[in-house]
């Protein structure tokens, strides 16, 4: 199946939606830790030079100071690399930007197996678990670049903490201009009655190719984006269960923490259905593009085809 | 600056270390008295001689900032904050009570007046760069002024902070080190030691100021320096008492977090009667 790949990555739709909010938004500042170019910082950074600023290889002063600005008044993006933008301050993250409730952005390139040749040190394959029970943080991943610059304009208009995953490359086309984004919404992509996929981020592309082939095999196959992984739309997972009976979770993370777990919880709590969870399962990643790595990691179309299959047909 | 008004000052340094101990003993809680009374001098200076504040409008945007970076010394703030009238004295003894507006560690939210919430260790220097920048970039006036304890400079994001500070022009950012020698193990020598504080300062690029930390008239003349100095930012190194002015808690690091006791709390009141503290 041919796909085709965005103009641009989802790095750069960021950087270009921001310059685009700052206008809008006199109060909105940047800060990088030396991933001012690499995470979308350049456009704002030639506009507005004093509102970016690259305060060097330390992410935690880079979400200390994020804190500290938004106490002051400023609507901040924070950007770095996923494994630092969670693991390395997630206290930062907990203490001084969601327990305080500040507007603070943590926009976190190399989401998931994007981190590709650099191996499992820049690979953030674990950090929507990491980061899921914090209070007050909401947790956002966009597909591609179109989806990329509306979900940067919605967060921009959001008050509050917010976790943005993007990735590196540019990635498979999945959506166009139209695309709409609520905080805490699914969008409902392909209707389908046999079993439902609920997928996110890098993966969604993936899910669309896989529900192309079942339903020419004849598997009448929903498909949901939940570009919100926290608040997670409750209503949009009960609703595909007590419709479709079959729930899968398709992820460019652990199958532990992340979509996956965020839906077992839903289902396990309000209405028991059965839940396959397809993503990266307990096992440290290696090295190559994203592209060969979500094939190699669960996320290969026919892979997805053939657990889907299995599935249904055990109903 | 007037002998009298130096005076006026130790005196109201005595009444915020008599607060201390009360908010201590009235609370019946855990709570750390020795680390608030090394810096409660600075921190009596600060509120009541240098910072623009208004207790009635926690929230004024021109204010001036304050981070107690080790937040685990709140009842110096409490105690100020509380004269000052940000809220009244009797939330003093719900201190670290539920559904008390004085938390366990500051919170910034919860305690009017509270700029920021702090106690986890090493982090206040980097907030208060990041206050620091914007309220220049926002054409405040504004100073931040940042206590951290020497212990304390154990933690790495204190570094981060201090090697970028002086390349983003934040001269408006003024970190105090209460220099009292002891964290909560121990003595800050044999533990990771800490000496040269000054020179560590110096070599990132800040302006350097060492004081006595108790002595009223220096902690004045050296703030004055500090909220005029241009060019980069301040670090005072405050060298102090842990448990200043009660005599048995003095360098005596069991102290640094204990229960106040009906027989503590009479000592105290009378370490703290009068004259020299």
């Amino acid at each position: 199946m041919s796909v085709m790949f965005d103009r641009v990555s989802t790095r750069e739709a960021f950087g270009e939606a921001l310059v685009k909010m700052a206008d809008e938004y006199p109060n909105l500042m940047y800060v990088a830790a030396d991933t001012l170019k690499s995470v979308g910082g350049t456009p704002l950074k030639n506009k507005y030079p004093s509102r970016a600023l690259n305060i060097g290889i330390a992410e935690q002063n880079m979400a200390l100071m994020a804190s500290g600005m938004a106490a002051s008044g400023a609507k901040v993006f924070a950007a770095s690399y996923a494994v630092f933008s969670s693991a390395r301050i997630c206290e930062q993250i907990r203490t001084f930007i969601c327990y305080p409730n500040l507007d603070v952005k943590i926009i976190a390139g190399l989401g998931g197996l994007s981190g590709g040749q650099e191996g499992v040190t820049h690979q953030g394959i674990e950090d929507i678990g990491i980061l899921r029970s914090i209070p007050n943080l909401v947790i956002v991943e966009a597909a591609d670049a179109a989806s990329t610059r509306v979900i940067t304009e919605a967060i921009t208009h959001y008050t509050g903490p917010v976790y943005l995953r993007l990735g590196r490359t540019a990635s498979p086309t999945v959506f166009d201009e139209t695309y709409t984004f609520t905080i805490g919404k699914a969008n409902l992509l392909q209707e389908g009655e046999m079993a439902t996929i609920f997928t996110t981020g890098a993966a969604v592309s993936r899910a669309f190719q896989a529900e192309k082939l079942l339903r020419k095999e004849g598997y009448d196959v929903r498909v949901v984006e939940m570009p919100t992984i926290k608040p997670l739309d409750e209503e949009a997972v009960l609703s595909a269960a007590r419709e479709t009976g079959l729930i899968f979770t398709t992820e460019d993370h652990m199958i532990t923490g992340g979509l996956g777990s965020a839906v077992a919880e839903v289902l396990s709590t309000q209405y028991p259905c059965k839940l396959v969870r397809i993503g990266i399962d307990d096992e440290f990643t290696q090295t190559g593009d994203h592209e060969e790595l979500l094939d190699i990691y669960n996320l290969h179309p026919d892979h997805i085809v053939s657990v889907v299959k299995e599935h249904i047909k055990a109903k | 600056m007037k002998i009298s008004e130096v005076t006026a000052l130790e005196d109201k340094a005595r009444d915020i270390r008599r607060l201390i101990i009360q908010t201590a003993y009235s609370s019946e809680r855990n709570a750390h008295p020795a680390p608030a009374l090394s810096i409660a001098d600075v921190c009596t200076a600060l509120y009541y001689r240098f910072m623009k504040v208004d207790p009635k409008n926690p929230s004024w945007e021109e204010r001036d900032r304050f981070i107690l970076s080790k937040g685990h010394a709140c009842l110096v703030s409490y105690a100020i904050l509380a004269d000052k009238g940000y809220f009244d004295k009797e939330h003093l003894k719900t201190l670290r009570h539920p559904n008390s507006i004085l938390q366990g560690h500051p919170v910034m939210g919860k305690t009017p007046g509270v700029d920021m919430t702090s106690g986890s260790l090493g982090n206040g220097l980097g907030l208060g760069l990041g206050m620091a920048y914007y309220l220049k970039e926002t054409k405040k006036k504004s100073k931040v002024f940042v206590v951290i304890g020497d212990g304390e400079m154990n933690e790495g994001p204190i570094w981060e902070a201090m090697n970028v500070a002086p390349v983003i022009g934040t001269d408006n950012l003024i970190a105090i080190v209460d220099q009292n020698h002891f964290q909560s193990c121990g003595s800050t020598e044999e533990i990771s030691p800490m000496q040269n504080m000054r020179e560590r300062w110096e070599s990132f690029g800040w302006k350097v100021f060492e004081i006595n930390g108790h002595d009223m008239h220096a902690i004045i003349s050296t703030l004055e320096m500090a909220v005029n100095h241009q060019g980069s930012p301040v670090c005072i190194v405050a060298n102090t008492v842990k448990g200043k002015g009660v005599s048995y808690m003095e360098n005596n690091n069991a102290w640094h977090q204990g229960v106040v006791s009906r027989e503590n709390y009479e000592i105290a009141m009378k370490d703290l009667a009068g004259g020299e503290v």
